[in-house]
């Protein structure tokens, strides 16, 4: 949890939930710097005010303790901190190698609701038109 | 609303360090904190239609800034939620001013509230309304087998949000029942009958103030305010209570009094 700097201030940020796609509006609540809780926004036209347990608790991962927050590289087994350029230099390394031994559709894609549409597009493009599969999925296919 | 923008002003030149009440901005009505009679959110503040928990974020907000002294606005059940969590220590009504806003005949009737109105009430023009006893009264014509059963099917369609909770203006333990693995068992989908529900409805009794939150946030539409206002009619008729009404009447549940007036109510 980041520390709160006190400053008097309390802002809810509307927001729509990232776990899946039906796409229910969310308040997320800001205490001074700190991202402390969400709401339903009540008259959002998809949820109307309703939420399921994963958007109710949909602030609890940014400040998590679980969360990485650098490049890892598993060696011996164990992962490493390293650099974002020693870790794309290894995924490309990998992906290109797979490839090229097994064919393009050995290598899939998993997209992610943390990330923008365009993000996403642009997981699709590399996929579809760098590796050549079209072996795109993602987390909130529901 | 020109009026509620000038009393925002007023209560922050008269000592308020920050105003809590709600904005509509671009159609969209969410709870604001305005801390300075210069913040761009002057200009949309709006009672708006939209109800929002302020006494669960009034709890959070005065623990977080100790010395800070809010107003806030408030409806009829914001202002019974704010009082009885003020008995159960958990609002501080000293460093709070309350600014009351009357529910319209519309609002009053669409929520079947039983007191749409404030104590005081600077905003809005009171009106009556008749509490909603349809679920209840459906219910009670039921047979016991079959009003098990009702409830039960009710209860089957709980997907475990835990929203009714989370919304709950009332709900403020650090530890709560319905996440103690022993009690309500973990990614069990609906939860076991009556274990949920029941302790919910329990921990509810005496402390509900009726304002509806935990049914709208319901994505199953259960008929929870139901369920609970039948609890507060049976504490009202059997103690004499009924929760957030005034500052100086004490709860039953929430005192036990010394050794010697436990004796005295025992050999009553």
């Amino acid at each position: 949890m980041a520390e709160n700097n006190n400053e008097l201030s309390y802002k809810l940020v509307p927001s729509t939930c990232v776990y899946c796609g039906t796409g229910c509006g969310v308040l997320l609540e800001v205490t001074g710097n700190r991202l402390s809780g969400t709401l339903p926004q009540k008259d959002h036209p998809v949820s109307r005010g309703a939420l399921c347990i994963k958007g109710w608790s949909v602030h609890e991962f940014v400040h998590s303790p679980r969360r990485l927050a650098r490049p890892m590289i598993r060696k011996d087994g164990e992962l490493v901190e390293t650099d974002w350029e020693t870790a794309l230099q290894a995924v490309a390394t990998g992906l290109a190698g797979a490839r090229d031994e097994h064919g393009p559709d050995s290598v899939g894609f998993f997209a992610s609701a943390r990330c923008s549409n365009e993000e996403n597009y642009l997981l699709q493009k590399l996929a579809r038109a760098a590796v050549g599969t079209n072996n795109v999925d993602h987390c909130a296919r529901l | 609303m020109s009026d509620l923008k000038t009393i925002v002003k007023e209560k922050l030149a008269g000592g308020a360090d920050a105003f809590l009440c709600l904005k509509n901005e671009e159609g969209t009505v969410l709870p604001a904190l305005i801390t300075d009679a210069d913040s761009p959110d002057l200009e949309f503040v709006d009672v708006g239609e939209s109800r929002y928990p302020l006494g669960r974020i009034l709890i959070d907000l005065q623990r977080e800034y100790p010395d800070k002294r809010f107003a806030v606005l408030v409806r009829g059940c914001d202002e019974r939620a704010l009082i009885e969590l003020s008995k159960l220590e958990q609002i501080d009504l000293d460093r709070l001013v309350m600014v009351g806003v009357a529910c319209s005949t519309e609002e009053a009737e669409a929520c079947g509230c039983p007191r749409p109105y404030p104590g005081d009430i600077a905003l809005g023009e009171k009106v009556e309304a008749a509490p909603g006893r349809e679920v209840i009264d459906e219910v009670e014509s039921l047979g016991d087998a079959e009003r098990l059963g009702w409830w039960k099917e009710q209860f089957s369609r709980c997907i475990k949000c835990y929203g009714c909770r989370n919304i709950c203006p009332m709900c403020f333990c650090k530890d709560c029942a319905l996440e103690n693995p022993h009690l309500v068992e973990p990614g069990v989908i609906p939860p076991d009958f009556p274990s949920f529900h029941i302790i919910r409805a329990l921990d509810m009794t005496g402390r509900c103030i009726d304002c509806g939150l935990c049914e709208e946030a319901c994505p199953a539409d259960i008929p929870l305010r139901s369920l609970y206002r039948k609890m507060q009619d049976i504490m009202e008729d059997k103690l004499e209570y009924r929760a957030g009404g005034s500052v100086e009447e004490k709860n039953p549940l929430s005192f036990l009094g010394t050794e010697h007036d436990i004796e005295k109510l025992e050999q009553e």
